[in-house]
């Protein structure tokens, strides 16, 4: 058995000013595994995510994918063994989305003709319930439901070992965020993919996650898997997925 | 004491605006040698290049088109009326090709590009990078230096010296109609003395300042839209910025190119 985790983060600290967000993370994330990072607005979710693909420097720790450095070896071959979907899907206006869905396969030497890869992105958004006819349209033509479903066939596109989702209900309605909570499980299963989502949707925490871990304060304040999140004891997990207004966690009112 | 306080305040202000200063001028000195490095290595994006030279050439003609034409005229009129005091109307169709082959075509086209596509790069890449588009770009494995800013800055390089060369014609026609119709001069004796001023120097410095102004616009609507703040207030800034600074940097860099092609 490979003992080696997926994702580790050793001591991973992050400031903007004065403004401590992560302070010395540690986290480690089994390969298949779908992790769920769950915690208050500005606990630094986002941040922790663009640490690790090296969107953002650190200031202090260590990142170790398979057990290797983020930051030694080629750039390109680490990146393209990750797939995201952005918060708010992040796609290209410029291009239709065919295009963004194929836009990793249409980039260095091993590119794909433009007619094979738009027929891989047409099968990629089938998989997330999109038809084909959607593939010609323009982002700024899509509703934010059928973004996300876009986002996602882009995430998948190149078949990654490791998925990031950021806020991925983020703005839907409930049926929608059902949905899209479903795709991903699905896909991520189907794909044997290591998955790692940040959310504050408990919805989308009991739908998708193995595991859950709660920052607070910069730092990791609970994990452990999702059947333990609500016999956890943690006063302050406890406060977060019951959404009380009383408890350790400070509100602003 | 009051009087004290007041004056270090003046100073104190006066120092944080010279640190601004000179911590703007690293960033963008910065940002010019990384673009220069993308610049000098591959991969390059020839399709994104072609959709730029399109955008920032084909679409500011009528732009570029329309100023030198009425600058142009104006001009004569301007030349015409001025020399007349000295009995020199006839210097119009001479001053005129020189006065806009050397410094209004570049400088007037350089102006304009830069209000028309410094702007819009600033806010095209300002609105991608606060919707995250520039970090999806990394997460896909492409560099968006590569891939954003090398074909804008390239193509505005490129197209610049296009423009002033269409420009400067425009503007000299514009010159020719009002000293032919308004002014009565001969059509093919204006024509002439045009054609015999000019000089080969004229037209190359005339170009070779396009392709600077032309660098500058392009890297200055990248820099300011590549490090836009966040939100709806932070992009329209970074318009601001973007075409400011490159007026401002365009008029300078005009003033010592001029002394240095045409030293006194």
């Amino acid at each position: 058995m490979n003992d080696i985790p997926k994702i580790s983060l050793r001591g991973v600290s992050k400031s903007f000013g004065s403004k401590h967000v992560l302070a010395n993370v540690d986290l480690d994330i089994v390969g298949g595994e779908s992790m769920v990072i769950i915690g208050g607005s500005g606990t630094g979710k986002s941040v922790l995510l663009k640490c690790i693909l090296g969107i953002m420097r650190p200031d202090a720790g260590e990142i170790l994918i398979d057990g290797k450095s983020a930051t030694s070896g080629d750039r390109d071959a680490f990146l393209s063994r990750f797939g995201m979907l952005f918060q708010g899907g992040a796609l290209f206006d410029s291009l239709p989305v065919w295009h963004n869905v194929a836009f990793r396969l249409r980039q260095g030497s091993g590119r794909l003709s433009k007619t094979d890869a738009r027929d891989l992105a047409i099968l990629k958004l089938r998989r997330v319930g999109l038809k084909p006819e959607v593939a010609d349209l323009y982002p700024a033509e899509l509703s934010g439901g059928m973004q996300k479903r876009v986002g996602l066939a882009r995430a998948i596109a190149a078949e990654p070992e490791i998925i990031f989702f950021d806020e991925p209900t983020t703005g839907l309605d409930p049926i929608m965020s059902c949905v899209i909570n479903e795709l991903i499980r699905e896909i991520v299963v189907e794909m044997g993919a290591t998955a790692m989502t940040i959310t504050h949707d408990m919805s989308s925490v009991r739908a998708i996650a193995d595991k859950v871990a709660m920052l607070h304060d910069g730092k990791v304040q609970w994990t452990g898997p999702i059947g333990e999140i609500d016999a956890s004891g943690d006063p302050y997990l406890d406060q977060f997925i019951n959404a009380r207004a009383e408890g350790p966690i400070e509100s602003v009112r | 004491m009051a009087a004290t306080t007041f004056i270090q305040g003046f100073l104190a202000s006066i120092g944080r605006s010279t640190l601004g200063l000179i911590a703007s001028f690293g960033r963008v000195t910065i940002f010019l040698v990384e673009t220069l490095s993308h610049i000098i290595r591959g991969p390059f994006y020839f399709t994104e290049l072609g959709h730029q030279l399109l955008r920032i050439g084909y679409f500011s003609l009528p732009v570029v088109g329309l100023t030198t034409l009425f600058t142009g005229g104006a001009l004569a009129l301007q030349i015409y009326a001025g020399g007349a005091r000295f009995n020199a109307e006839s210097v119009v169709p001479s001053i005129v090709a020189i006065g806009m082959v050397r410094e209004l075509g570049p400088v007037l086209a350089g102006l304009m590009v830069a209000g028309r596509v410094a702007s819009s790069i600033a806010a095209e890449l300002g609105t991608m990078r606060v919707t995250e588009q520039i970090d999806a770009l990394t997460t896909l494995s492409t560099n968006p230096m590569k891939y954003l800013v090398v074909p804008r800055v390239v193509a505005a390089t490129i197209v610049m010296p296009l423009l002033v060369l269409v420009g400067n014609t425009i503007g000299i026609m514009g010159g020719y109609l009002v000293g032919v119709a308004r002014l009565d001069f001969n059509a093919a004796t204006y024509i002439q003395n045009t054609v015999d001023f000019l000089e080969f120097g004229d037209l190359t410095s005339s170009l070779i300042k396009a392709a600077v102004f032309g660098f500058i616009l392009g890297l200055m609507g990248c820099y300011s839209g590549y490090n836009s703040g966040r939100g709806a207030q932070g992009v329209g800034q970074a318009t601001t910025n973007a075409v400011v600074s490159a007026s401002v940097l365009i008029l300078s860099v005009n003033y010592l190119l001029t002394e240095l092609l045409f030293p006194a």
